[in-house]
C-alpha cells in the first residue's frame, strides 16, 4: 500500500473517534446544563412565594373618641399625643367591628392573630404622617397579614398553626373581598426580622455590599502591586521563590482559617470591633489576595516583550514602562481574576462567621464600622429558622445571590471587553 | 540511475587564522566608539573582541550571515541587553568620548540620546498621535499642547507618513499597513530628537515599496542624524550606506567603504559572502 492508501484506511477510524469525543463533550456540557436548570427551577418555585404577601383590608375609626383624644374640635394634638395613641387598640377595635359576632374571649384572640405584629406600626407611621386624618372619616388601610395566615392563604396548606375558627375567619374575609395578596416590598426594604411576613433582606444586602467594597478597596491595589513586583522587579533568590512558593500555597487554604485568623489577630489583637463589615471585608481580602496576585502575574507575563522593548527603547523607566504600557495591555486578564476573587468571596460564609458576623442583627449598616450581616450568612441564619415561610424566604435570597453574582460578573465581561477594544 | 554529482560542495566557513579586522574600522572623531568588545549569553559567547567606530552623519551597515552577532553588537550600543539577564558585556563602549556602561550612565538618558527601530513594527496600542508624542511627553521635551503638537507633526512629517494620516492622528496606531506602522515607529523615534539612530532590519517584514520608502527615508535622515544599520540584504547595504562592517560567527572580519567592500573585499570570506556563496 502507498503513503496515501494507508491514510484513507485510516481516517475511516479518525473520523469516528472525532464524533464520539464531540459527543461527549456535548452530553458533559448538556448535562452540566441540565443540573443548572433544575436547580434553578427547584430555587425559583420555592421562592416565588417569598414575593407576595397577604393583606387584609380593615375599616380604622379615626373619630377622636375611638383614639381616646379630647373631643373639643379645635383642641391641638402635640407629637406625645400623637405617639402615645393605643394604636394596637385600634386595630384590634377594627377587626372587632369587622366581626361583631365574636364576642368568647377565645375566639377574639383567635381573631387578634390574624394581623401580622407590624399592623400597629403600620397605622402608627401613617397617622403621625398625616395628622389631619384625625376627626375624619375611618380609613381603609390594607394591613400586613400574620405570617401563618400568610402561609394558609398563598399556599393552601393547612397547618396545626392555622385553628379551623381562623379558616372561617379568612373564608368570610374572602366574599367580603377584604383579603388579598400583594407584592412584598418589604422583602427589599426591611431589615432582618423574627417575623416572616416583617423579614427582608436590605441589612444582608448592605452588608455584603460594604464588605465587598472594603475587600475590593484592600486586595485589589495591594494584588496588584505585588504581582507587579514579583513579575518586574524581585530579583531571581531564594527569597522571592520563597514568597512565590508560599502565596500559591496561600490560594488553596480553606476559607475558615482566614477566619481564625482574623479573630485572632483583627478583633483579639488589634481591638476592632466584631462583626462589622470593616473586619470582614479584610479578612476576606486576605483570603482573595493570592487569586488576584496570581491572575495578575499570568496577566503581565503574557504582555509580549516587543512592547517593552518599544518602550525601553524611547528611553522610558522600568517604572513607565510597567505603569504605561504593560499594566493597560494586562488589564483584561487582571480584571478578571479580580471578578472570580470577588464573586468567590461574595460567597463566603465560614470566615465570616468565625468573626462573628452571625448575629440576629436587625438595623441595617451605614457603613463600615456598622455592625452588619452578609446575604450567605443570612441565608445560613434564615434556613435554620422554624417558621414554614422562611423557606420562601431563603429560597428568594438564594436567588438575589445568584442575581448579584450575575451582575458582577456581567460587568467584568463588560469591562474586560472595553479594554480587549482599547487595545 | 545516473545522479549528478552536486557541484556545490558545502562551504568553509571556519575563517581560517583570523587575527583581527581588516579594513578600516577606527577613526578619528566618531560618534560611536567601541574598543574589544566580547558578548556572552550565559556560556555561549557571541561576540568576539570587537571593535568598530561610527562617524558622525553617517549610515553605516553591519551585514553578515544569520546568527554572527550583528543585532546583539547592534542592542549593545543603546544598553537594550541590560533586559536580558543572561548577557555579559565587556570592553569599552563610549558616545562621544563617554563610557556608555560606565556606572553613572543612567540608561534611560542613553535611550533618549540612541533610539532604536526594530525588526518587527511595534507601535503602542494607543492612536498615532500619542504613539509619537509618548516620548517627548515623557521626557518633557514640550511645554505646551501647541509644542507637543508642533512635534508630532514635524516628526511624522520627517518619517514621511503625515500626508498619509494627518485626518486620522487619533486611529489607533496597529490600524496603519505594516509599512506605515514602521515609519510611525521611526516618527517615534525621531519625536525625542536622539543623536543616534540604530536600526535592526527594518524592512525585513516590509513589502518592497514600503522597503524603497524607508530606504528613500533613511538617506534623507542622515542630514540630522548618525545611523547604524543591521541588514540581511546586501544590496539595501549598498544602497544605504557610506560604510559597511561584515561580521561573521561573532567577528567583525572587514570593514570599509560601502562602493570598496562590494567591489573589492579583502578577505576571502566578504567575499564568498557577498557573491552569495553562503548566509
Amino acid at each position: 500500500m502507498n503513503n496515501t492508501e494507508i491514510v484513507k484506511a485510516g481516517l475511516q477510524k479518525r473520523y469516528a473517534r472525532e464524533k464520539r469525543f464531540q459527543f461527549y463533550g456535548k452530553a458533559a456540557v448538556m448535562s452540566g446544563f441540565v443540573f443548572l436548570i433544575f436547580l434553578l427551577f427547584d430555587i425559583t418555585t420555592k421562592a416565588i412565594p417569598a414575593f407576595s404577601i397577604t393583606e387584609i383590608m380593615l375599616e380604622v375609626p379615626m373619630d377622636r373618641s375611638s383614639l381616646e383624644l379630647p373631643t373639643e374640635t379645635n383642641a391641638g394634638i402635640d407629637d406625645e399625643a400623637l405617639a402615645s395613641i393605643n394604636y394596637a387598640g385600634l386595630v384590634k377595635k377594627a377587626l372587632r367591628s369587622q366581626f361583631p359576632e365574636v364576642t368568647k374571649r377565645k375566639d377574639k384572640k383567635l381573631l387578634y392573630r390574624l394581623m401580622s405584629g407590624s399592623a400597629e406600626y403600620e397605622l402608627r407611621r401613617l397617622v403621625i404622617e398625616n395628622p389631619g386624618l384625625i376627626g375624619g372619616e375611618p380609613l381603609s388601610i390594607w394591613f400586613k397579614a400574620d405570617d401563618d395566615v400568610d402561609t394558609f392563604y398563598k399556599l393552601k396548606r393547612v397547618t396545626s398553626r392555622i385553628k379551623a375558627q381562623q379558616v372561617e375567619f379568612i373564608e368570610t374575609l374572602k366574599t367580603e373581598s377584604r383579603i388579598r395578596t400583594a407584592l412584598n416590598w418589604d422583602f427589599f426594604t426591611n431589615g432582618d426580622s423574627r417575623e416572616p411576613e416583617q423579614a427582608g433582606i436590605k441589612g444582608a444586602l448592605l452588608g455584603s455590599f460594604w464588605t465587598l467594597l472594603v475587600t475590593l478597596m484592600v486586595s485589589l491595589p495591594v494584588g496588584i502591586a505585588a504581582a507587579i513586583y514579583l513579575e518586574e522587579f524581585a530579583p531571581q533568590n531564594r527569597l522571592t521563590d520563597f514568597i512565590e512558593i508560599n502565596i500559591n500555597n496561600l490560594a488553596a487554604v480553606p476559607s475558615i482559617v482566614f477566619g481564625l485568623l482574623g479573630l485572632a489577630v483583627f478583633i483579639n489583637f488589634f481591638g476592632m470591633p466584631r462583626s462589622v463589615p470593616l473586619v470582614g471585608g479584610l479578612v476576606l481580602s486576605l483570603m482573595t489576595l493570592p487569586t488576584i496576585i496570581i491572575s495578575s502575574r499570568a496577566a503581565i507575563k503574557s504582555v509580549p516583550p516587543s512592547l517593552r522593548e518599544a518602550a525601553l527603547g524611547l528611553g522610558a523607566s522600568h517604572m513607565q514602562t510597567v505603569f504605561h504600557h504593560v499594566l493597560p495591555q494586562a488589564m483584561p486578564g487582571v480584571l478578571t481574576g479580580a471578578i472570580i476573587g470577588m464573586a468567590q468571596a461574595l460567597g463566603e460564609t465560614a470566615p465570616l462567621l468565625m468573626i462573628g458576623m452571625v448575629a440576629f442583627i436587625v438595623d441595617v449598616p451605614g457603613g463600615v464600622f456598622d455592625s452588619a450581616t452578609v446575604l450567605p450568612v443570612q441565608i445560613y441564619l434564615w434556613s435554620d429558622s422554624p417558621e414554614s415561610a422562611f423557606t420562601a424566604l431563603t429560597a428568594a435570597t438564594i436567588l438575589v445571590l445568584l442575581a448579584f453574582l450575575t451582575v458582577m460578573n456581567a460587568l467584568a465581561i463588560l469591562l474586560r471587553n472595553y479594554f480587549e477594544r482599547q487595545r | 540511475m545516473q545522479q549528478k554529482k552536486n557541484e556545490t560542495a558545502s562551504p568553509n566557513l571556519d575563517l581560517g587564522g583570523f587575527e583581527s579586522t581588516i579594513g578600516e574600522n577606527l577613526l578619528d572623531d566618531a560618534k560611536i566608539s567601541t574598543r574589544g568588545v566580547n558578548v556572552s549569553y550565559d556560556d555561549k559567547q557571541a561576540i568576539f573582541d570587537a571593535s568598530l567606530d561610527i562617524g558622525r552623519n553617517q549610515v553605516v551597515a553591519l551585514i553578515g550571515p544569520s546568527g554572527c552577532g550583528k543585532s546583539t553588537f547592534l542592542r549593545c550600543l543603546n544598553r537594550m541587553n541590560d533586559t536580558i539577564s543572561s548577557c555579559n558585556i565587556s570592553g569599552k563602549l563610549e558616545l562621544d568620548g563617554e563610557d556608555i556602561y560606565a556606572k553613572k550612565m543612567d540608561p534611560v538618558l542613553l535611550r533618549a540620546r540612541v533610539g532604536m527601530v526594530f525588526q518587527k513594527p511595534n507601535p503602542f496600542p494607543k492612536s498615532i498621535y500619542d504613539n509619537v508624542a509618548y516620548g517627548p511627553r515623557i521626557h518633557g521635551l514640550a511645554r505646551s499642547n501647541a509644542e507637543v503638537d508642533e512635534i508630532v507633526i514635524t516628526s511624522l512629517e520627517k518619517a514621511g507618513l503625515f500626508e498619509e494620516v494627518k485626518d486620522r492622528l487619533n486611529a489607533p496606531g496597529t490600524s496603519l499597513s505594516g509599512g506605515q506602522q514602521q515609519r510611525l515607529c521611526i516618527a517615534r523615534t525621531i519625536a525625542v530628537s536622539p543623536e543616534v539612530i540604530l536600526m535592526d532590519e527594518p524592512a525585513s517584514a516590509l513589502d518592497p515599496i514600503a522597503t524603497a520608502i524607508i530606504e528613500g527615508l533613511i538617506d534623507e535622515l542622515r542630514q540630522n542624524y548618525t545611523i547604524v544599520i543591521v541588514t540581511h540584504s546586501m544590496q539595501q547595504a549598498a544602497r544605504v550606506s557610506q560604510r559597511t562592517a561584515y561580521f561573521h560567527m561573532g567577528r567583525i572580519v572587514e570593514v570599509g567603504d560601502t562602493s570598496r567592500i562590494f567591489t573589492n573585499p579583502r578577505h576571502e570570506m566578504t567575499e564568498n559572502y557577498i557573491t552569495g556563496k553562503f548566509g
